[in-house]
């Protein structure tokens, strides 16, 4: 797949507008070509350079023709992203992640960093690619500033900051490996939000080299604010009125309970699953002390035994999946729409509030619809885990009855 | 459900093929097709309930004419069973005598009742009992026996019958002793090592039989906590607007994944009676290599008497006086006998000998031709053990795959369902 050289550019974004369509730069975050690709970007001066809108010639690395006309087109692009056919046509030019946690071991502390990579073509960025380091005191301090800065829109959440030291290691694989994917989403949410993406305190995070600098010049920016700002950062979320948004409470309520059920279920299920597994490692190696007491059984009863040990180790993969895969989006989901849970505050500035159930009722159809996506997504990664644990049973199964069926030779 | 078990396999290596026409099972269709509660006085004139159980048997030709003549019939309980089969058991110390279904429900999982009345394990046993008359019938020797044919036809008067043959007489009370060891000098080999085998055997099945059960009851568990999902994706879907159609119809789903367990352990249940049968035919197994044991201890014994009573009788003719015997010692003390009395104990020695002599060759008869015979059954006994559980292996293999295919189609369905959401 060719990328970059030969004269093919990217148009440039105008300012202040929204999401481009993407052109010929293959999706930075693409699964297994993601590579080849990524290391063909190179930030060339042809990047800045208009590009005619008329060319006809224009295609997809991949080779499909692209439509210029209308951005709709770039769909096919999307369905190399992991979000796909979401964003009802809109396209991005924005991408992060977040990876390689990091332990530093210094005088006064030990904490994690994690790289953060940044790939865009927006014109508020000078660059088209970053990559930072950033802890978790930095995420805090970006979603601080996102709530005061954005009080009318709803801010994703973050992983839980405090954890209680001696019950859970802060620096154990898992944990930590949690922690990354919840900020990791934390980040491409606000990067999919198509106005706190343009915020510039997330910029600044996704791009200084020093953060702690810039912080200290907010806080003294901050300190100058009077009463309006704090005002503002009332938390103002989920207001009582107009009726729909109390209407969006009861839901949200209720919705909490029910993924909090789901998650009671499946932890039991794996409870369940776990010590049927106990009981299958004892079950096993029983076929096989007896098939040491046979002769012409010998054969099967070994096989049979193998066969159950393959269907240990299917359940073995299938629960640490769920585990692993399934209860921490669940459960993240769950902190998640608590965050968007407030208290109706009373309003005291009317004129704002127009204003404000504007935005918040285009998040909230926003996050319905990636709510959707994401559960369709979740429940099917479930059955698909069930379907995988099945079909390796069953192979292990009806790879042995032709050793059963075997005839010994005669006499 | 009736299932019957087919004819079981006869392995003609050792008996001819005329004994395997002979067999009754060929002759006979056997059935036990019905279970019925009754309430009776016992022996100690109280009142019991016990179950019934109705024997069906059909001449083979009459079905392959074309007719339909009924059956003739008649109703048996428990008991009886086991009356005889310990008949036969005594009779037939060198058959390895096929055994019953158990007595009492053992190695239940949680949800199986341990209940003896209750449907499920009344319907297993019925169909143990009729596997145990196939194989007695399928068996060359012990189906041309009298009293199991009279078993089979004959309701009244069975019982009397059978304890007028007076074989609780011959029973040799020292096979029930399991753990007695008797110092055997000279057993052969093939016993020994079968009887090792028997006990081996016994304990491997019962521990699989347990663990099967726990295996069981914790797949009981997995699938019917899954029926959670069907409720609380039923609840949430009322609450969604575009996603609610997808969830309740998943949320059907997996009630359908939840109920399919127990039909699933049900069948398993017979897997399970398969190697039972295998467990208790271990016991049967070991109560030959016992009688061998028994025969030849009381061989040796007898042997020893014989080698003793001469030896006696060689003293007395020398007068040397090799062993010490307390008769020595006071006909020393009181006197000597007279040569009369010594030549009256010569005699009686001498006849004794003649008679042991007799006994210990029909002994050493009988115990060669039990051995014989024995090992005839026991290689039957292997190549039948052979197949039937090669035969059980398969089955439970294939009702595991379906398992996996009921699993797949399941989820195969709900996933279905999610995608539309």
């Amino acid at each position: 797949m060719s990328a970059g050289g030969g004269g093919l550019g990217t148009p440039r974004a105008l300012p202040s507008s929204g999401p481009r369509a993407l052109r010929d730069m293959p999706h930075p975050l693409a699964a297994s070509s993601s590579e080849e690709a990524a290391s063909d970007l190179t930030p060339s001066p042809d990047l800045l350079l208009p590009r005619s809108f008329a060319d006809k010639d224009l295609s997809l690395p991949n080779g499909t023709p692209v439509d210029t006309s209308s951005p709709a087109s770039s769909s096919s692009l999307l369905n190399r992203l992991q979000l796909d056919d979401d964003l009802d046509g809109e396209t991005r030019d924005l991408f992060v992640s977040v990876d390689d946690p990091k332990k530093h071991i210094c005088t006064m502390e030990t904490y994690i960093t994690y790289r953060v990579t940044t790939k865009t073509t927006r014109a508020e960025f000078d660059l088209p690619e970053y990559s930072v380091r950033r802890r978790y005191q930095d995420f805090d301090w970006l979603r601080n500033k996102l709530e005061e800065s954005q009080p009318t829109h709803l801010i994703p959440p973050l992983p839980e900051k405090f954890v209680m030291k001696g019950v859970v290691d802060r620096f154990s694989e898992e944990f930590v490996e949690t922690r990354r994917k919840a900020l990791d989403k934390f980040l491409k949410r606000i990067a999919d939000h198509p106005v706190l993406s343009f915020n510039e305190h997330f910029n600044v995070f996704l791009t200084a080299k020093d953060l702690n600098a810039y912080k200290k010049q907010g806080m003294a920016l901050l300190s100058k604010m009077g009463e309006s700002v704090k005002y503002v950062t009332g938390g103002y979320k989920l207001r009582s009125r107009p009726l729909e948004f109390a209407a969006i409470g009861d839901y949200l309520d209720t919705f909490v309970l029910k993924l909090g059920t789901i998650d009671r279920i499946a932890q039991r299920i794996i409870k369940e699953e776990l010590e049927y597994l106990v009981e299958l490692r004892e079950y096993g190696p029983v076929y096989s002390t007896w098939g040491g007491l046979e002769m012409e059984l010998a054969e099967p009863l070994e096989g049979v035994s193998a066969c159950i040990g393959n269907c240990c180790t299917a359940l073995e993969e299938l629960s640490d999946d769920m585990t692993e895969d399934f209860l921490p989006v669940l459960r993240e989901y769950i902190l998640y729409s608590e965050s968007m849970k407030v208290p109706a505050d009373v309003e005291k500035c009317q004129d704002r509030v127009e204003c404000f159930n504007a935005d918040l009722k285009a998040d909230m159809e926003r996050w319905q619809n990636n709510k959707r996506q994401d559960f369709r997504q979740l429940l099917m990664g479930m059955a698909d885990k069930n379907i995988q644990y099945y079909e390796k049973c069953l192979t292990a199964w009806e790879s042995i009855i032709p050793l059963l069926q075997d005839k010994p030779e005669t006499k | 459900m009736h299932i019957s078990f087919s004819n079981n396999f006869c392995d003609p290596c050792n008996f001819s093929s005329k004994m395997m026409e002979d067999c009754l099972s060929k002759k006979i269709e056997i059935t036990v097709s019905e279970a019925e509660k009754r309430t009776g006085r016992n022996a100690m004139n109280m009142q019991e309930t016990y179950t019934a159980y109705l024997i069906e048997t059909r001449a083979v030709e009459s079905q392959t004419e074309g007719q339909c003549s009924p059956p003739d019939s008649l109703w048996r309980r428990y008991s009886e069973f086991e009356l005889l089969r310990n008949y036969l058991l005594v009779n037939y110390p060198h058959i390895v005598v096929p055994p019953l279904p158990e007595k009492r429900a053992e190695f239940v999982w949680h949800k199986l009742s341990a209940d003896n009345m209750d449907p499920d394990f009344v319907e297993r046993r019925r169909i143990g009992l009729e596997n145990f008359l196939i194989r007695v019938a399928s068996h060359p020797i012990i189906c041309q026996d009298k009293i199991f044919y009279s078993f089979l036809t004959q309701e009244g008067g069975w019982k009397e019958m059978v304890n007028e043959t007076g074989f609780q007489l011959k029973a040799d009370s020292r096979l029930k002793a399991l753990n007695a060891t008797f110092r055997v000098k000279n057993p052969d080999k093939r016993f020994t090592e079968l009887k090792h085998y028997s006990d081996e055997l016994q304990s491997v099945i019962s521990h699989l039989l347990r663990v099967r059960a726990r295996v069981a009851d914790r797949l009981y568990g997995v699938y019917k906590v899954h029926g959670n999902y069907g409720r609380v994706f039923s609840e949430w879907s009322a609450i969604e607007k575009e996603m609610g159609d997808g969830l309740q119809s998943a949320g059907h789903h997996m009630d359908v994944y939840a109920g399919s367990i127990d039909d699933i352990l049900e069948e398993e249940e017979h897997y399970a009676d398969q190697l039972k049968e295998y467990l208790f035919y271990a016991e049967a197994l070991r109560a030959v290599c016992r009688k061998h044991e028994l025969m030849q201890y009381d061989l040796e014994i007898a042997a020893q008497d014989l080698a003793s009573k001469k030896q006696q009788c060689e003293e007395l003719a020398t007068g040397t006086l090799r062993t010490f015997s307390l008769k020595g010692m006071t006909s020393k003390l009181f006197g000597q006998e007279t040569p009369e009395q010594r030549e009256g104990k010569i005699k009686v020695l001498e006849e004794q000998i003649h008679e042991g002599e007799e006994q210990l060759k029909s002994k050493n008869v009988e115990s060669r031709e039990f051995v014989k015979s024995a090992w005839t059954d026991i290689e039957r006994f292997k190549e039948q053990k052979n197949h039937d559980l090669k035969e059980a292996l398969i089955s439970y293999a294939v009702m595991q795959i379906s398992m996996c295919k009921k699993g797949i189609q399941v989820w195969t369905n709900a996933k279905e369902c999610f995608s539309k959401m």
